[in-house]
């Protein structure tokens, strides 16, 4: 046995029992230890921000879902509408279209979603902005840009039976703007614009 | 206010954070590699494992350390992905396919994080936490080891012995690898993870062992949504430069990154080591000023390409943006063109590859800048420790140069650049080149490489190329579109991966070797100050010739002829 395949071993041993050290502190430890502190100060948030209506939950703040009339793929009217999603709002399929900026295909999706939206709202192509025609990174993105939701208020005051101005009042309510005044993009949650709305239906 | 504002201000609030913990951070992690004293758990891990912490090795040693914890790793995730179904926690998952769970295992280990796989569908909580995690970790501490190593190449005085406790130090040791790999762990990582992981859950990033979790939506759907131990995983996948998500959509995924605040913090954990390792150096070669010129190259390099990303994005000149009128296919409502392309080029150029937006999308010209980015060979600010060791070699490169200008020897804080030494470097910066070059044209050449394209013409291209140029220099972003899980691409970006881990690190440990052997000369009026704003001019004209002559004929084909043509 010559001595340089005994000393190969000896590190090789060192190496996978480092290995193994390492592995508890970081990957057990370190995890368990966050978890720990996450579940203690922030239980609902480290849960996944559920809202509850009436008991039950209905979603996740931060994932966006599907409007559409149930079972079909067409947008119900009395609802607020995400962005357009190429996993049709589910989360175990999150990613992007990956088309680039001028793809075919991407111009045709985009001429037609614009045609759809403006049409679907009774408005003109030339005010429907650019995240309701195009896809999110992570196809469950909740959130729309102001815009695209004024655009909506008429459309969904009409078929809920309420007056526009309230319908207006609320998307005022729910659009939030920068964090900070520079952090990130105005913007509005469409789960929680529509539970709010869904009150105001009913009562 | 209006956007560009906004992002003006987000750009100086990180550079601001930035600059704020350079000099304390930077200082903190000298002081963690030049410590005598080790800490209790630290002991404790020594005595576990047997190895005696205070024994120096020289190079050949310390290579031989970290080759054998890297192939040790790669056959333990493996394995660990290869029977994840008989383990606990699996959420029912299958066993990862040979080819596919080779990639991975190669991709977390050299530090890449490039995935073929969809985290939220193929990988169990052990999976995910006691492997992949555990390399987020590990592969970061073996970065900065190996760049520490080099720095002490420099800064070591020749021939002492120090009477202090330890063993006495031999012309030519660097250090002892155990050592430096647990205090990374240890006193680095792991504390900086632990309080950025607490910040994202407060803001609401998920940490839970819990079940995939059905819901009954307003609508009558049902919606399926994803559990995890989502925050401790985002922490070190930024902070030790990795980039692999825990889901597919990665940091786009509102449970990994859900408002402008977690944004703003994961880009400033991608940057803060690769932009505080520069004063480490400083420090540890006792002028900080020689660090101050390296971060000064760093950061122009990085500034100007998120100026240029930034540019195009808002300009959208590619044919359905204009239609949409906005770049907004690939990205967030809540991030939008500004915070979304600051990400972008933090991301590609600490060869972290997490992403906040589909690069893919992007216009044809940010898109190539983002593969430049990757191409001048993760060094603005780069990996943790990658880039500064990268960029120390470009350093030796750009000191050569002009000293071939004016015909002298060149020397580098005092130790002479010769023969052996710039055969070392010039060695190291044609690895990642190779790789790129040859895998893109090999790809190219069989029906693979179109097969996996989304996009067609010059666009499609530049799928491949951002494959393997991500791949070779352990970025791991991708223009996502590329179908990169084929035995073929599997194995063939496995191969670039580890390559271009490992074989650049042989020629810096040589050459941290050779350094350290050498007896410094002194300085003299003719010796050329890399401590002054010249040196770093030199620097970065040095690192874009070399990276525009070398990738120019490539980029030409793919993104300068996507963007032109728009």
């Amino acid at each position: 046995m010559n001595t340089s395949v005994v000393n190969t071993a000896r590190m090789l041993w060192a190496a996978l029992r480092m290995l193994l050290v390492l592995t508890v502190v970081t990957g057990i430890l370190y995890p368990l230890a966050v978890t720990g502190i996450g579940q203690l100060a922030f239980h609902d948030k480290a849960n996944g921000s559920m809202v509850k209506v009436d008991g039950n939950e209905v979603g996740s703040r931060l994932i966006g879902q599907s409007w559409n009339i149930k079972g079909t793929d067409k947008p119900d009217p009395k609802w607020f509408q995400g962005r357009p999603s190429n996993s049709g709002y589910d989360p175990l399929a999150t990613g992007s279209s990956q088309l680039s900026a001028d793809n075919p295909n991407l111009v045709r999706d985009v001429k037609e979603a614009k045609k759809q939206v403006a049409r679907f709202n009774g408005v003109p192509e030339s005010e429907v902005p650019a995240d309701a025609v195009t896809g999110s990174a992570s196809a469950i993105d909740p959130d729309i840009s102001p815009q695209y939701a004024d655009i909506q208020v008429r459309r969904v005051a009409e078929a809920n039976g309420l007056p526009v101005a309230q319908v207006a009042e609320l998307v005022k309510e729910h659009t939030r703007a920068r964090t900070l005044g520079f952090l990130d993009q105005p913007r509005v949650n469409v789960l929680e614009l529509n539970i709010a709305l869904r009150e105001l239906a009913t009562n | 206010m209006s956007p560009v504002l906004a992002d003006l201000l987000l750009v100086v609030a990180l550079i601001g954070a930035l600059a704020l913990v350079h000099r304390p951070f930077g200082d903190y992690m000298a002081a963690v590699y030049s410590s005598e004293r080790h800490l209790r758990v630290e002991k404790w891990i020594y005595r576990a494992v047997g190895a005696n912490p205070d024994a120096e090795m020289r190079w050949p040693a310390y290579l031989r350390g970290v080759l054998a914890f890297s192939a040790v790793s790669v056959l333990f995730l493996y394995l660990l992905q290869r029977v994840q179904d008989k383990l606990p926690l699996s959420l029912g998952f299958e066993p990862i396919s040979t080819d596919q769970a080779f990639n991975t295992a190669v991709s977390f280990v050299s530090n890449t994080n490039w995935q073929s796989y969809s985290g939220e569908t193929a990988m169990s909580h052990v999976t995910q936490t006691a492997g992949l995690a555990v390399q987020n970790f590990v592969s970061a501490a073996v970065g900065i080891a190996v760049a520490v190593a080099l720095v002490r190449g420099f800064a070591l005085p020749h021939s002492r012995l120090r009477s202090s406790g330890g063993t006495p130090i031999r012309t030519g040791d660097l250090g002892n690898f155990w050592t430096d790999l647990v205090r990374g762990t240890v006193r680095i990582l792991i504390p900086i993870s632990v309080v950025a992981a607490v910040l994202l859950i407060a803001a609401g990033a998920i940490q839970n062992f819990g079940d995939i979790h059905t819901i009954t939506t307003l609508t009558g759907d049902k919606q399926a949504i994803s559990p995890g131990a989502v925050a401790s995983q985002e922490a070190i996948k930024d902070v030790g430069t990795n980039g692999g998500g825990f889901f597919n959509a990665n940091s786009a995924h509102p449970f990994e990154n859900p408002g402008g605040f977690t944004n703003l913090l994961e880009i400033f954990l991608l940057l803060v080591i690769p932009f505080s390792l520069p004063r480490t150096f400083g420090k540890m070669v006792g002028n900080v000023k020689q660090g101050y010129a390296v971060v000064a190259a760093m950061g122009i390099i990085w500034l100007l390409a998120v100026v240029a990303v930034t540019w195009v994005e808002y300009a959208h000149p590619g044919a359905a943006s204009q239609i949409a009128g906005g770049s907004m296919e690939g990205k967030e409502q809540r991030f939008g063109e500004g915070p979304s392309s600051l990400f972008a080029v933090s991301t590609t150029m600490t060869s972290t590859g997490s992403v906040n937006s589909f690069h893919d999308s992007y216009q044809g010209l940010s898109g190539g800048v983002l593969l430049l980015g990757m191409m001048i060979g993760e060094i603005a600010p780069g990996g943790v420790g990658s880039g500064l060791y990268g960029m120390l070699i470009m350093a030796i490169i750009a000191v050569f140069i002009a000293g071939l200008m004016v015909g002298r020897t060149p020397e580098y804080l005092g130790r002479k650049i010769g023969t052996r030494e710039i055969k070392l470097a010039a060695c190291y910066i044609l690895v990642t080149p190779a790789l790129v070059l040859t895998g893109t044209a090999v790809a190219m050449a069989l029906p693979d490489g179109k097969d996996a394209m989304t996009n067609m013409g010059a666009h499609g291209f530049s799928e491949v190329l951002y494959a393997y140029t991500s791949a070779s220099n352990n970025n791991g972003s991708a223009f996502a579109g590329f179908g990169a899980d084929t035995e073929f691409f599997n194995t063939t970006l496995g191969l670039c991966m580890a390559l271009g881990r490992f074989v650049p690190m042989v020629f810096v440990l040589a050459l941290a070797g050779s350094l350290a052997e050498q007896k410094p000369v002194p300085a003299t009026a003719g010796t050329l100050r890399t401590e002054k704003p010249l040196f770093t001019g030199l620097l970065v004209g040095a690192i874009l010739i070399i990276t525009g002559l070398t990738f120019f004929p490539a980029l030409a084909l793919g993104p300068l002829a996507e963007g032109l043509a728009a």
